[in-house]
């Protein structure tokens, strides 16, 4: 077992950053405060802040008069867990053995995925540049166990221990605030003129035991690797909802394109991670619940023809449906929901595909007329086989037969949705009779007798009288 | 097998006729084309057949006088290949069982509904850009001189054949097509080259639709 320790330093700041149009503004001297109203304290601080003395734990009242321009916002934890696990699917991308036990990191056992992904520098590399993209910060460390890596990683960024005999020589030299030991253990052993874990690893087992209990001594086997550390594994979930609340309310579909890009990156995240795509899923445009109390949130479905997870293609989809205009008022709130998720299978290409304009195929092509023109718009035809004109034809649906051809007489190319009388007497008689008389047992009968006639302008049509002969000529059709 | 049979024949104009004949007047680069089935069309036109990756203009002054039938022949051809066609807006429903017995393969032919001339440019532009589809076909009514270039390119950038039907008023307008023919009903339909890139257009009009007394039924 080879454990990555991937620890999110500031995950309570990301979740911010992450939902703000512009990174660098106005988010310097941003402090996050918790949700205590009678006092609240410091949770976490930008780099500026903190270089002002502020500190975690601190109240607001000692934190403002260090940093007088402070900003605040209050912490949220469930938007954290939110993100904690969306980076969890992105972890089982690599691995299926992800962990979400511990609070500011996620453990992933990568022994099995160094020989599809490594070595580790590669993996490495690959890991930072897409937990960057996703506007993650981070520190990465490996170790044989689990507890040890995220004690080296909190020591340091980017250690790597791949033997179990060198695990107990990096983890002597560390702090033994990093290895996780309950907080009034660790008072104790400083009490006891302990600080480093060499120290704490080498007291006699028995009296370690007496003193702080069976936890802390299995802790520290757990940490050094003498006992097992069974985690409890993540399972990744079948559907994808992810929500953004906007401070203020947005009106224009441009400016819905940045948390548009953010929520489609992370779907396609997510999908990537399952190995999957999505060909259904929801837009959800939240209105102010005080000004539009009546008004339900705007949901957008977006369908697709084939299962998808192209970032960008995705995202084009979404920008047309905007583009549309359907929103009725100013927008508080988006989600992206992805109810039903089928399997990925990739398009398989030709080897030597000519390459030709921008790289589409129908499906694609037919998927973006849809979003901007409505999903019933686009559509191919197939004959019927049913003798009224009316009814020869129907829009094909994926899985029809298609009637088998006819012999029939002369038909025109060009339909008349219904039938129109024609103007004026027609120059010639072409063709005819061809006696049409069927529908008798549906009930919606017709007797009527086709010609095919040539007008004054000299055009060619199709056009019937009933069978009695009445002189009333109906324009059905033009051999256009 | 192919030269020796040219070779054989003695008749310029077969020789002529002949693609891999290079003639003066013909467009120095070599241009992909799709023979119309129309075999005194294919003739006049300097790549003897409609120009891929261009627009065609037709222009006609009423429904019914083949002005559909010119471009079937293609259609069929391309769509028994495999390879999509676009009618983005059609003034009336294409009839299946017409354009079936007319050898189109339908699951191929595509329609696209649009609730205004804005939408159908617009789409008509992402169909010829997009590469995947080989012919568009597209009723512009007020289309300018503006919007028939965007079609233009767009047609160039995907290589497709794109076709613009159009009132003949608008041949007195001058055009960024490849290729404008003006369908009229005489005795019986005539057509007019009014422009074709890569020669001179023909004097003379060239029958599509002869005059008839009367169709045979079957």
């Amino acid at each position: 077992m080879l454990w990555a320790a991937l620890l999110l330093p500031r995950l309570g700041l990301d979740v911010l950053m992450r939902n703000s149009p512009d990174a660098n503004s106005n988010l310097q001297n941003l402090a996050l405060i918790s949700r205590d109203q009678a006092r609240p304290t410091i949770v976490d601080a930008m780099p500026a802040v903190r270089a002002s003395g502020v500190r975690r734990g601190q109240t607001l009242a000692a934190a403002q008069a260090l940093c007088p321009q402070l900003k605040t916002a209050a912490h949220d934890p469930a938007q954290e867990q939110k993100l904690r696990e969306l980076l969890a699917g992105w972890a089982y991308g690599y691995s299926s053995h992800v962990s979400l036990r511990e609070d500011n990191a996620l453990l992933v056992e990568i022994g099995g995925s160094l020989k599809l992904f490594g070595p580790w520098p590669r993996m490495e590399q690959r890991w930072r540049a897409e937990l960057n993209a996703l506007g993650i910060s981070h520190r990465l460390a490996v170790a044989p166990t689990a507890l040890g890596a995220l004690a080296l990683a909190r020591a340091q960024d980017g250690v790597f221990v791949g033997n179990p005999a060198t695990l107990r020589q990096a983890l002597d030299a560390l702090p033994i605030a990093h290895a996780r030991i309950d907080a009034l253990a660790v008072e104790a052993l400083r009490g006891m003129g302990l600080s480093r874990l060499r120290e704490v690893c080498a007291l006699p087992r028995a009296g370690l035991i007496r003193r702080f209990g069976a936890a802390l001594a299995d802790h520290l086997d757990r940490l050094c690797g003498a006992a097992p550390d069974p985690l409890p594994l993540h399972r990744p979930p079948d559907r994808f909802h992810a929500r953004m609340e906007f401070d203020h309310e947005i009106e224009s579909s441009e400016a819905l394109r940045f948390p548009l890009r953010r929520l489609i990156g992370d779907l396609c995240a997510f999908l990537t991670s399952r190995d999957g795509g999505v060909q259904q899923f929801e837009l959800v445009f939240e209105h102010d619940p005080l000004q539009f109390k009546q008004l339900p949130p705007t949901r957008i479905a977006i369908g697709l023809q084939s299962p998808q997870r192209d970032a960008r293609t995705l995202l084009d989809l979404c920008v047309l449906r905007l583009q549309a205009g359907t929103i009725p008022a100013p927008v508080r709130a988006l989600a992206v929901v992805a109810a039903q998720l089928p399997p990925f299978v990739p398009l398989a290409r030709d080897l030597f595909d000519e390459p030709r304009g921008a790289q589409l195929d129908w499906p694609q092509l037919a998927d973006r007329l849809r979003s901007r023109l409505g999903s019933e718009t686009v559509y191919a035809l197939e004959t019927a086989d049913d003798p009224r004109p009316e009814r020869a034809w129907r829009k094909r649906v994926a899985a029809s037969n298609p009637a088998p051809l006819r012999k029939l007489g002369p038909r025109p190319s060009w339909l008349l949705r219904r039938p129109q009388p024609l103007r004026g007497e027609p120059r010639r008689i072409l063709a005819g009779p061809e006696r049409i008389e069927a529908g008798w047992w549906d009930g919606s009968d017709l007797r009527r007798d086709y010609y095919v006639i040539e007008t004054r302008e000299g055009q060619r049509a199709w056009a019937f009288r009933g069978i009695q002969g009445e002189e009333s000529w109906l324009l059905h059709g033009w051999f256009a | 097998m192919a030269v020796f049979a040219v070779i054989t024949n003695p008749s310029i104009d077969a020789v002529l006729r002949d693609p891999r004949i290079w003639r003066g007047s013909a467009n120095e680069h070599e241009v992909a084309f799709v023979p119309s089935g129309h075999a005194g069309l294919d003739a006049a036109l300097p790549h003897r057949g409609w120009t891929q990756g261009a627009m065609t203009e037709i222009l006609f002054d009423v429904d019914g006088i083949g002005e559909f039938d010119l471009v079937l022949p293609a259609l069929a051809r391309l769509t028994q290949a495999q390879r999509h066609v676009v009618l983005v807006a059609p003034p009336y429903l294409p009839y299946a069982p017409a354009l079936a017995a007319r050898g189109i393969e339908l699951g191929h032919l595509h329609c696209v509904e649009t609730a205004s001339e804005i939408e159908a440019l617009w789409a008509a532009e992402q169909c010829l850009r997009s590469g995947v589809c080989a012919a568009v076909l597209c009723w512009p009514r007020q289309a300018s001189d503006r919007t028939l270039r965007r079609l233009q390119v767009a047609a160039e950038f995907g290589n497709a054949l794109g076709f613009a039907f159009r009132a003949a008023r608008a041949a007195a307008n001058p055009s960024p097509a490849a290729t404008r023919i003006q369908v009229r009903a005489e005795e019986g339909t005539r057509l007019r080259i009014l422009k074709c890139r890569g020669a001179n257009p023909p004097a003379l009009s060239i029958p599509l639709r002869p005059a008839v007394a009367h169709i045979h039924m079957r």
